[in-house]
């Protein structure tokens, strides 16, 4: 009796448990049945490296998406990284247990500060400056990468953060012992050593700005066209993705969900370099 | 006894499990059974969208009892869901094409369409191959067309959207919109960004324009409603309700209304042009 109770027991919660990993499952099979045909149909090739899209005349080329996404992304990283990385030092190594009090929740709350926020911020102060002080059109990667480089601090600091604080205290004791000064054990020690940590982390940072869909609609101007400046619209994946679908239809729909299918490598293939990089040490 | 306890806990946890699905599941029955006979549902392009609203709004007063959701989904998915039975009315705002025109449907308002600058553009008027021209990146000075010099800021719809496919058939032909052009996702950002950047050109529903932009002539005429009424001004669409087959009971109430001399004021003063006599075809 006891053990077929254990049994159901074990069986409700797996099955519980299940349900979570299923529902990753059907949305990943649902995304495929819905992109793949209009990317059988086209041809990858034609599809990842076409330079003109055009649903409603039949050209489906995802090209300058593609470098809209990356340089997008490329930017908040050279923006956001370094600030990142020199905060979370800041906090493992050198804050008083005070500051980091202050610290450590204000970046958590600005991780949770909605995207739509930081878009509508970015509207109405990033791109009017950007339009007044260095031209163009004010809706520009530059912008996008702005905003994107904020909203990827949080994850950048607080995983780089972890992996610091989680070397052994030998480590830096060592050093110490040696006559290293604080900065010369940060910087040639502390660092290599969490160097697998942080690198997951600026992956992971990365694969945050390459998802984020509802801020940079608001301030990349879409335009879907290869850019010449960092003052030039571009349209990355997601916001392709949303800022069509609401009248899409038929073959545009379905090549919505392949660029999801796109989006959905891309970030698949991040995060696998993310936990290749942790597990390797 | 530990064991038997967890037992007793986790069997709780199922008790409660089911009676929240039992409770979950008779609350949504007892709600699919009350949905009302005598409503109806319209879903469509989001420019005859807020105008329907209004009608729905007035219709309902006068009605008392009668629902009527309304949705919206663009022009494509008005005229998809009325195809497949899913809403009652389909909402467009472009002229149906050849295989669409074997549903029926009914003129209940015409929207002009304006081209729209910052106020601060010295420029007045263009005409229709001038527009062309600043949409296909031929024109990409204001210079050009007797402005100052400063690069023109083309501001397009997004793929699928009716405003988008009217001004590419009443103004653009067999041209395409530059791919450069900037794509904003409603007629409120369009203006909004016109507002804000003085190099700006953008278009959008005429019954939107207001003080904060400027809406240009067309061949010397102005974007008037008087001008759309004689035909003077040729950059006006069809607002359209669509039904599968033809409409009875409170579908054929909401058009009649819609089409009365209470519904075509009520548009009117909305800033649409009423629909010549009503015209069922």
């Amino acid at each position: 009796m006891k053990i077929s109770k254990e049994k159901i027991s074990k069986y409700v919660f797996f099955g519980i448990a299940l349900s979570s990993l299923s529902v990753l499952a059907v949305i990943t099979i649902f995304i495929f049945i819905k992109g793949l045909p209009i990317i059988t149909k086209v041809g990858v090739i034609n599809f990842v490296f076409g330079m003109n899209w055009a649903p409603s005349k039949g050209a489906f080329g995802i090209f300058p998406m593609i470098i809209g996404s990356v340089s997008v992304t490329l930017g908040a990283a050279i923006l956001g990284v370094p600030i990142a990385i020199c905060c979370s030092i800041f906090l493992a190594e050198f804050a008083p247990p005070t500051l980091r009090n202050i610290f450590r929740p204000a970046i958590q709350l600005l991780a949770g500060i909605p995207s739509v926020v930081y878009g509508f911020w970015g509207v109405l102060f990033i791109v009017p400056t950007i339009r007044n002080y260095l031209g163009g059109p004010g809706l520009s990667i530059l912008a996008g990468s702005i905003i994107l480089a904020i909203m990827i601090l949080p994850t950048i600091i607080s995983i780089s953060e972890v992996a610091l604080l989680s070397l052994p205290s030998q480590y830096k004791e060592a050093a110490m012992a040696l006559g290293l000064t604080h900065w010369q054990t940060i910087h040639s020690l502390l660092l290599p050593a969490a160097k697998s940590g942080i690198v997951a982390a600026i992956i992971l940072g990365i694969g945050r700005a390459m998802g984020e869909t509802m801020a940079v609609i608001m301030v990349l101007g879409n335009a879907v066209a290869i850019p010449q400046s960092i003052l030039d619209p571009v349209r990355t994946l997601t916001t392709n993705i949303g800022i069509e679908m609401g009248y899409a239809s038929g073959e545009h729909q379905q090549a919505l969900f392949a660029t999801g299918i796109v989006l959905f490598v891309v970030i698949m293939l991040l995060n696998a370099i993310a936990q290749y990089v942790t597990r390797k040490k | 006894m530990m064991n038997m306890r967890k037992t007793i806990v986790i069997y709780r946890l199922i008790r409660l499990i089911s009676l929240v699905v039992l409770v979950f599941s008779v609350s949504l029955m007892s709600a699919c059974s009350q949905k009302p006979v005598v409503g109806i549902i319209v879903a469509g392009s989001t420019s005859v969208q807020p105008y329907t609203e209004v009608l729905a709004e007035e219709y309902i007063l006068l009605n008392p009892g009668a629902e009527i959701d309304i949705q919206g989904g663009g022009s494509a998915a008005g005229i998809t869901t009325t195809q497949s039975g899913t809403c009652d009315i389909g909402m467009s705002s472009r002229a149906l094409n050849e295989g669409e025109k074997s549903l029926w449907y009914v003129e209940i308002a015409r929207d002009g369409l304006a081209v729209i600058v910052n106020p601060s553009n010295p420029i007045q008027d263009l005409t229709l191959n001038q527009i062309r021209d600043i949409y296909s990146a031929t024109i990409s000075d204001w210079s050009q067309l007797g402005g100052s010099k400063a690069k023109i800021h083309i501001i397009a719809r997004e793929e699928g959207s009716g405003t988008r496919s009217a001004f590419e058939s009443l103004v653009m032909g067999t041209t395409q919109i530059t791919p450069r052009a900037i794509v904003q996702d409603s007629n409120g950002a369009v203006r909004q960004l016109v507002k804000d950047d003085p190099n700006s050109i953008g278009f959008i529903s005429m019954g939107l324009v207001n003080e904060t932009v400027k809406a240009l002539h067309l061949e010397g005429i102005a974007a008037t409603r008087e001008n759309v009424i004689n035909g003077t001004y040729s950059l006006s669409r069809p607002f359209l309700f669509i039904t599968l087959s033809e409409p009875t009971g409170i579908t054929k109430q909401f058009i009649d209304f819609t089409l009365s001399p209470q519904g075509q004021q009520l548009l009117s003063k909305e800033g649409l042009i009423p629909s010549m006599e009503g015209t069922i075809k």
